[in-house]
C-alpha cells in the first residue's frame, strides 16, 4: 500500500496495465514526454518509450478516430481528452464508430479503448474547463460511463476499463485530483495522503465496473451521487445531522440498480445530485429509474440538486456549484415532506 | 463609404447543368504513358506535378505504355477483368432486386469499378481496407461469396451482420474490409490509427484508407493527414474523385483551383493522380504506394479520377441536376470496355470469349441469387431474430439490456 493521489493512482493504473500487457497504448495532447496537463501519464514515455506513449496533434476526432483503428487492429489504447469540454469534435467517432462497431458487424471487429478525460469545476475553469457532459454518453448505446471519486477506486476502475472488450468513456472530477473536495472552498483542501481511499495498492487490480458502493449507511434517505458530489452530499449529512444513506455510483453505465432500489426501498426517500446541467441530465434517468421500481416505497417526491441550466460561469462559479448548503436544503425538504 | 467596390459572394458551380451538351475537350488528359514514375523513396517535393496530372498506362488503341505499365501475368489480366464484370454484372441483379422490392436499397459502382478491383491485387493477407459503400470490388477482387453479399443485401438469416446493417454495408475482417459506416469519412482516421497500430506492434500489414471527392471535405479526411503526416504510418490514403457527391459537383468540396491529390502536399505526403479507369494504372499507382508502405516509407495520398456513371444510389435520379449524356462523354471512357480492348489486342480475348464470360458470369450470379433468395430477402423469407437486435451491443448483455429484451417478448 502507497499513499497516492487520484492523479498519481491514475498514472499507477497506467504504468501497471502497461507493464502486464504490452497492447496498451496511451496518447493524447500533452501526454507523452510531459505527461500531461495534469500528470496523469507522468513518466510513462520515459519507462516505456515513445511507441507506447505519445503525445498527439491537437485534434481530438483524430484521436478517438485513430484509436478506434488501434483498437481493430487489435491494440488497447487507453487516450487522454485534456479536458471534457474538448471531447465534442470527436464525438461523431464515439458515437457513430466507437460504440457502434460491434453491433454493426456482429463482432466481427470490436473496439476496446479507454478516453479519459477529466470533468467538473470547483477550479475556475469558467465555461470551456468545468462542464460535467456524462449525460450525453450515457444516452449513447454502446459504451460505458465511469466516475470514479477516489484514488483506489480510479485506479481499480481504470484498469477495469483499459482490459474490457468495449469502449469505455473515463471522467475524472478533476477538483478530486488532489484531494476530497466537499464543496467548502472557503477551507483549505484536505490531502488525499489523509483520507483512507488514498490507500492504494502499488501492484495491479482491477474493480468491477458497474457495480456501486455505499459511502455512508443510512436509514432516513438515500442520496445518488458521483464524482465530486460524493463529498459534498458527505458534508451536506454531516452539516444537516440526517441519517442518510450515500451512494457512490462509480459507473453510469452499465447502472448498479440493485443497489439504488434496495437502498430506497429502505429508506423510502431519494435525493439524487450531480453537477451538470439538470434538464435532460443523468438525474431525470436515475429518477425515473427510482420511480419505476420503488414507487410504493416512496414517502416524498424525489429530488434533484444540479448545477443550473446555464452554461458553467466563472466569477459566479460558487453560486453555481451545488453546494452543501443545497443539498442539506434538498435532504431537509424531502425529510419534512 | 467603403473605398471599396462591395464583396461578392463565391459558390462553384458545374459547367454543365442537363439540357447541356457535354464537351470535355478543354479537359487536358495526358497521354497514356506520358507521365514518369519516380522511384518509391523519392522526396515528396520533387514529385508534386504528380498530384496535378493523370497517370494513365493503356491507351486509346488497348497499347500499355510508360514507365508505369505493370507486369501482369495473362491470367492476373483476364482475372481483372472478369472481377470487374462481376462486380457490374452483379450491380444490375442487386438493382433489379432492389426494384422487385427485395430490399430497401442498393448502391453501384458504375463507370469505377476499375478502382477497388485493381487495387486490392496490390495489397496482401492480413492488410486491412477501410473502404466507403462503392469499394465492393475489394471483396470481389478476393473471391468472397456473391451468395454472402446477398445475404447481407436482402438482411435475411445469413447475413453476417445479422441484419443490423443497410444493404451493402458490408464487413469482413477476413478479407481485409473494415466494417462500413454510413457515416462519411470516419474511416479515414481510422485506417491511419490501423496503420499506427501496425507500425507500433513492428508488424509488416498495411492499411488503405478510401474516401469519396465530396467526403474528402469532412474534418475526419483533415485529421487523418495530419495524424499521417505526423507518424508516418503505412498506409495509402485513396480518394475516389467520381465527380460527383450525390447531386453536387465536386467544385464544392474542393473549390475551384487545384487537385484533390494536391491536398498531401501541405503535409509533406507524396501524392499521385491517376486514371482510375485505367485498371492496369490503377493497379501500378496503387503497387507503388503499397511498396512505400511496406518499406516504411510512410503514408501515400492518391486521387483516382473517374466518373460516376450512374445514381449515387436507387434514391437517386442524376438527371435532375446533370445532362444525361456527360457519362458517355466522359473522356477517360469505360473501365470495363478499356481493359477488354487492351486485352483483346494483347492477343489473349476475344468479342466471342467476352461474351461468352459474360454469360457465365450472369449464370453464376442468379444462382448465388437463387441460394440467396432461398434464404430470404427483406420482404420474404426467414430473417435475423428480433431477439438478437439485444445481442453485440457489449460483449456481455447488461442487466438492463436483458431487462428491455425481456420487455420486448424475447
Ligand atoms: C457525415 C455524413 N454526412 C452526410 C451523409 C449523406 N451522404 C451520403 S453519401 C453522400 C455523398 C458522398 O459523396 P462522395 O464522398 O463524393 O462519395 P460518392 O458517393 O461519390 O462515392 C452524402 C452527402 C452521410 N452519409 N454522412
Ligand atoms: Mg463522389
Amino acid at each position: 500500500m502507497a499513499k497516492m493521489t487520484m492523479i498519481e493512482a491514475i498514472q499507477s493504473a497506467h504504468d501497471t496495465a502497461m507493464d502486464r500487457d504490452e497492447k496498451v497504448v496511451v496518447y493524447g495532447e500533452d501526454v507523452g514526454f510531459f505527461g500531461g496537463v495534469f500528470r496523469c501519464t507522468a513518466g510513462l514515455q520515459e519507462k516505456y518509450g515513445p511507441t507506447r506513449c505519445f503525445d498527439a496533434p491537437i485534434n481530438e476526432s483524430g484521436i478517438i478516430g485513430t484509436a478506434i483503428g488501434m483498437a481493430a487492429y487489435g491494440l488497447r489504447p487507453c487516450v487522454e481528452i485534456q479536458f471534457s469540454d474538448y471531447v465534442y469534435p470527436a464525438y461523431d467517432q464515439i458515437v457513430s464508430e466507437a460504440a457502434r462497431l460491434r453491433h454493426r458487424c456482429a463482432g466481427d471487429f470490436t473496439c476496446p479503448l479507454v478516453i479519459r478525460m477529466p470533468v467538473g469545476g470547483g477550479i475556475f475553469g469558467g465555461q470551456t474547463h468545468s462542464q460535467s457532459p456524462e449525460a450525453v454518453f450515457t444516452h449513447v448505446c454502446g459504451i460505458k460511463t465511469v466516475m470514479p471519486s477516489n484514488p483506489y477506486d480510479a485506479k481499480g476502475l481504470l484498469a477495469a476499463a483499459i482490459n474490457d472488450p468495449d469502449p469505455v468513456i473515463f471522467m475524472e472530477p478533476k477538483r478530486l485530483y488532489n484531494g476530497p473536495f466537499d464543496g467548502h472552498h472557503e477551507n483549505p483542501v484536505v490531502p488525499w495522503r489523509d483520507h483512507e481511499l488514498g490507500e492504494v495498492p502499488e501492484d495491479y487490480y482491477t474493480l468491477p465496473l458497474g457495480k456501486a458502493e455505499v459511502r455512508r449507511s443510512g436509514e432516513a434517505v438515500t442520496v445518488i451521487a458521483y464524482g465530486t458530489m460524493v463529498y459534498v452530499a458527505e458534508a451536506a449529512v454531516a452539516e444537516t445531522g440526517i441519517d442518510a444513506e450515500i451512494i457512490d455510483l462509480r459507473t453510469l453505465l452499465p447502472l448498479d440498480l440493485d443497489t439504488i432500489v434496495e437502498s430506497v426501498s429502505k429508506t423510502g426517500r431519494c435525493v439524487i445530485v450531480h453537477e451538470a446541467t439538470r434538464t435532460s441530465g443523468y438525474g431525470g434517468e436515475l429518477a425515473t429509474l427510482v420511480q419505476e421500481e420503488c414507487f410504493y416505497h416512496l414517502e416524498a417526491p424525489i429530488t434533484r440538486v444540479t448545477g443550473w441550466d446555464t452554461p458553467y460561469p466563472h466569477a459566479q462559479e460558487w453560486d453555481y456549484f451545488p453546494s452543501p448548503e443545497r443539498v442539506g436544503r434538498a435532504l431537509k425538504k424531502v425529510m419534512e415532506a | 463609404m467603403s473605398e471599396y467596390p462591395p464583396l461578392t459572394f463565391n459558390v462553384p458551380a458545374p459547367e454543365l447543368r442537363p439540357g447541356d451538351t457535354p464537351d470535355f475537350s478543354g479537359v487536358e488528359i495526358p497521354r497514356a504513358g506520358a507521365v514518369r514514375r519516380p522511384r518509391v523513396d523519392v522526396d515528396p517535393k520533387e514529385i508534386r506535378d504528380l498530384a496535378f496530372t493523370i497517370i494513365r498506362v493503356m491507351s486509346r488503341d488497348g497499347e500499355a505504355l510508360g514507365e508505369w505499365a505493370p507486369e501482369l501475368t495473362d491470367e492476373d489480366c483476364l482475372e481483372g477483368l472478369r472481377h470487374m464484370m462481376r462486380l457490374r454484372a452483379f450491380d444490375a441483379r442487386m438493382l433489379m432486386a432492389q426494384r422487385q422490392g427485395k430490399t430497401s436499397f442498393y448502391m453501384q459502382h458504375l463507370g469505377e469499378e476499375a478502382i477497388a478491383c485493381a487495387f486490392q491485387r496490390a495489397l496482401q493477407k492480413g492488410d486491412m481496407n477501410f473502404p466507403t459503400y462503392r469499394q465492393a470490388g475489394l471483396l470481389i477482387a478476393q473471391g468472397y461469396p456473391l451468395r454472402t453479399m446477398m445475404c447481407q443485401i436482402y438482411s435475411n438469416a445469413e447475413d453476417p451482420n445479422h441484419g443490423r446493417q443497410l444493404p451493402i454495408m458490408y464487413s469482413s475482417k477476413e478479407h481485409g474490409f473494415f466494417s462500413i459506416s454510413g457515416n462519411l469519412a470516419t474511416q479515414y482516421p481510422q485506417a491511419v490509427g490501423w496503420a499506427m497500430a501496425s507500425a507500433i506492434s513492428n508488424d509488416s500489414k498495411i492499411a488503405a484508407g478510401w474516401v469519396g471527392d465530396g467526403s474528402t471535405a469532412e474534418s475526419d479526411f483533415h485529421a487523418a493527414i495530419v495524424f499521417a503526416s505526423t507518424y508516418k504510418p503505412p498506409v495509402i490514403l485513396n480518394i475516389v474523385n467520381n465527380q460527383w457527391a450525390i447531386s453536387t459537383f465536386q467544385g464544392i468540396a474542393k473549390g475551384e483551383s487545384g487537385t484533390f491529390a494536391a491536398r498531401g502536399h501541405g503535409f509533406g505526403i507524396p501524392a499521385l493522380r491517376v486514371d482510375g479507369n485505367d485498371y492496369l494504372a490503377v493497379y501500378a499507382v496503387a503497387k507503388w504506394a503499397a511498396e512505400r508502405a511496406r518499406r516504411n516509407l510512410g503514408p501515400t495520398l492518391v486521387e483516382y479520377v473517374t466518373y460516376r456513371a450512374g445514381g449515387h444510389s436507387t434514391s437517386d435520379d442524376p438527371s435532375a441536376y446533370r445532362p444525361k449524356e456527360e457519362g458517355d462523354a466522359w473522356p477517360l471512357g469505360d473501365p470495363l470496355l478499356r481493359m477488354k480492348g487492351y486485352l483483346i489486342r494483347r492477343g489473349i480475348w476475344s468479342e466471342e470469349r467476352h461474351t461468352q464470360a459474360e454469360a457465365e458470369i450472369a449464370d453464376e450470379i442468379l444462382s448465388a441469387q437463387k441460394e440467396a433468395e432461398e434464404i430470404g430477402t427483406l420482404s420474404s423469407g426467414s430473417g435475423p431474430s428480433a431477439r438478437d437486435m439485444f445481442e453485440d451491443v457489449f460483449e456481455e448483455m447488461p442487466p438492463h439490456l436483458i431487462k428491455q429484451r425481456q420487455e420486448a417478448g424475447y
